[in-house]
């Protein structure tokens, strides 16, 4: 079984990660090539081709700098730097990551409500899911600064604000999910709660809420991913002096491309890991809801 | 009209018609039947003739629009209402997140049994339908006649005295089907319950009722009601005596005649 699963999952997945870093070296090495052209003429430098590339990936502040680079800076400021320095990504992942959970918990409930409002009442289920979907296609960038500006002019600021735009793009999936979810159970399996004279209540716990159950879940993937947008996305207007997102826009400013790259590596593998733990718990829910094994 | 005490169902001039888009279709119409308390009653007819829908009227899961019924000389939905019946389907609808003991506990967490009553429950029912040793088992994990006598037992779990039967093994193979229609006759002579049972299987009609019950389509109607001459105790190998066949015969007879009505 082990070296199956090896050979078929593992294997793929490296193989496209290499052929991803080859790619990242040439294209750094074409996009850094001119500026090293530039300066070696300046210096009056010259090298052979092999010192040339050499030279193209190591700049300190290269247009694309190459994997190493990134590598190496990520790791330095992962491993190498206490926690509590602004320079540390796990300082900078925990801001991002403290206002993403808050944020999706929120949007989770609400989505949940919102579902359980729109099933239950035809009148919600017209009026409200037009302005739902309609919430979806306001670009979140032009809203973020607004939502920073409006509750900060009343004092709320700091966590809530960036929390509130995770919330804003988190309840969409789940609301959507748990519709769908709430009004899975098929025709029989109402009808056999009608032959037993179950009270809405009983139905909407013992049917309608298990039955949705792996809705819930596929909504929530999707959800915790956008949280993390939505953090990131309301880091970047505040002057937010920490938090991913402001570790972006601050390399950014200075030009610091290899710092922005590591910023977006802590992104990626913050997202990667949210990801992977709702998809565990989804897991474990099934199993223990009788889930038949893959 | 008085309904004698031993009448389970009695249905008078019972129509329904279903206003659909191409116009009224008369699913039911002028259906009188009387059910008596310990029969088990047999619906046989091709697919359209109602045979389903008046099983589901019964059940108060549709609404008759002419005529009158009665259920346990209640309405349909008082009978319901005080869940006098238990309802198996064509699929076992079983609820995947449950085990079985614990889908066989459904109706009774719902009509608040209690928790020792359920237990001392769901071991009969479970042991009635031959699947002790199982309830902790997911339905997933069973095959489909098993699932099928799981859902028989969710259905006995309370104290409905009629059972409702909508084609409960259309679906599985003539062999289960063989074994659990003999099971389902020992079932019904252990319970005394009273059995109303849809099937398009003239053996499985024959073998299993008191009365046949022929209908025919367009509209939906009864154009036969057999009384069987077998005795109580069937065994399998009746289904090759003179007597058996003749009864099929007089099925097929009623049958044929209700279609030759209508092309």
């Amino acid at each position: 079984m082990k070296p199956d699963s090896f050979r078929n999952r593992i294997v793929p997945v490296l193989t496209i990660l290499v052929a991803i870093v080859a790619v990242w070296y040439v294209a750094a090495y074409f996009m850094n090539a001119p500026f090293q052209r530039d300066l070696d003429r300046r210096a009056n430098v010259t090298s052979t081709t092999v010192e040339f590339i050499g030279k193209t990936m190591v700049q300190p502040k290269p247009i694309l700098p190459a994997p190493h680079q990134v590598v190496g800076n990520v790791f330095e400021n992962t491993f190498l730097r206490s926690v509590t320095s602004n320079r540390s990504l796990v300082y900078h992942a925990w801001v991002t990551l403290s206002s993403t959970v808050l944020g999706f918990t929120m949007g989770t409930l609400t989505g949940i409500l919102i579902a359980v409002g729109i099933v239950h009442l035809k009148a919600l289920d017209r009026s409200l899911m037009p302005w739902i979907i309609a919430s979806q296609t306001v670009p979140i960038l032009a809203v973020a600064p607004m939502v920073i500006v409006v509750l900060g002019a009343i004092n709320i600021t700091g966590l809530i604000p960036k929390a509130l735009i995770s919330t804003y793009l988190s309840f969409f999936p789940v609301a959507v999910g748990m519709v769908k979810g709430l009004r899975s159970p098929e025709i029989i399996q109402l009808d056999l709660m009608r032959t037993y004279y179950a009270s809405g209540a009983q139905t909407f716990w013992k049917l309608r809420v298990p039955a949705s159950i792996p809705f819930l879940f596929t909504s929530m993937k999707v959800a915790i991913a956008a949280s993390l947008v939505g953090a990131i996305v309301g880091e970047l207007p505040t002057g937010a002096v920490a938090g991913i997102g402001s570790k972006l826009l601050a390399a950014a400013y200075y030009s610091q491309t290899i710092d922005i790259w590591a910023a977006l590596i802590a992104g990626s593998v913050l997202a990667a890991l949210l990801v992977t733990i709702v998809g565990i718990i989804a897991k474990i829910v099934d199993r223990s809801m009788g889930g038949r094994p893959a | 009209m008085n309904n004698a005490p031993s009448s389970v169902v009695s249905a008078k001039k019972l129509g329904l018609t279903f206003e659909t888009s191409d116009g009224p279709v008369h699913a039911l119409s002028n259906v009188d039947l009387t059910v008596n308390k310990g029969d088990f009653v047999s619906f046989i007819g091709p697919s359209g003739c109602g045979k389903t829908t008046f099983l589901r009227v019964i059940a108060d899961l549709e609404k008759a629009t002419a005529g009158e019924i009665t259920v346990n000389g209640m309405t349909p939905e008082e009978a319901r209402k005080s869940r006098s019946y238990g309802y198996v389907f064509q699929a076992p609808a079983l609820y995947p997140w449950r085990t079985i003991e614990k889908n066989i506990a459904l109706p009774l967490e719902i009509m608040g049994y209690s928790a020792a009553d359920r237990k001392a429950r769901i071991e009969r029912t479970l042991d009635l339908v031959n699947l002790a040793g199982f309830g902790k088992k997911y339905p997933w994990q069973l095959s489909g006649g098993m699932q099928q006598r799981a859902s028989i037992a969710r259905a006995l779990a309370f104290d409905a005295d009629l059972l409702l039967m909508d084609e409960p093994f259309g679906a599985l193979d003539e062999i289960v089907r063989d074994h659990l229609n003999e099971q389902l006759l020992k079932l019904w002579a252990r319970t005394q319950k009273t059995i109303c049972f849809v099937t398009h299987s003239i053996p499985e009609a024959v073998y299993l009722s008191t009365r046949i019950v022929v209908m025919s389509p367009r509209p939906g109607r009864v154009t036969d009601v057999i009384e069987s001459t077998l005795p109580k105790e069937r065994p399998l190998e009746i289904r090759e005596t003179p007597e058996f066949l003749e009864i099929a015969h007089r099925v097929r007879e009623g049958l044929r005649a209700g279609h030759s009505y209508e092309e």
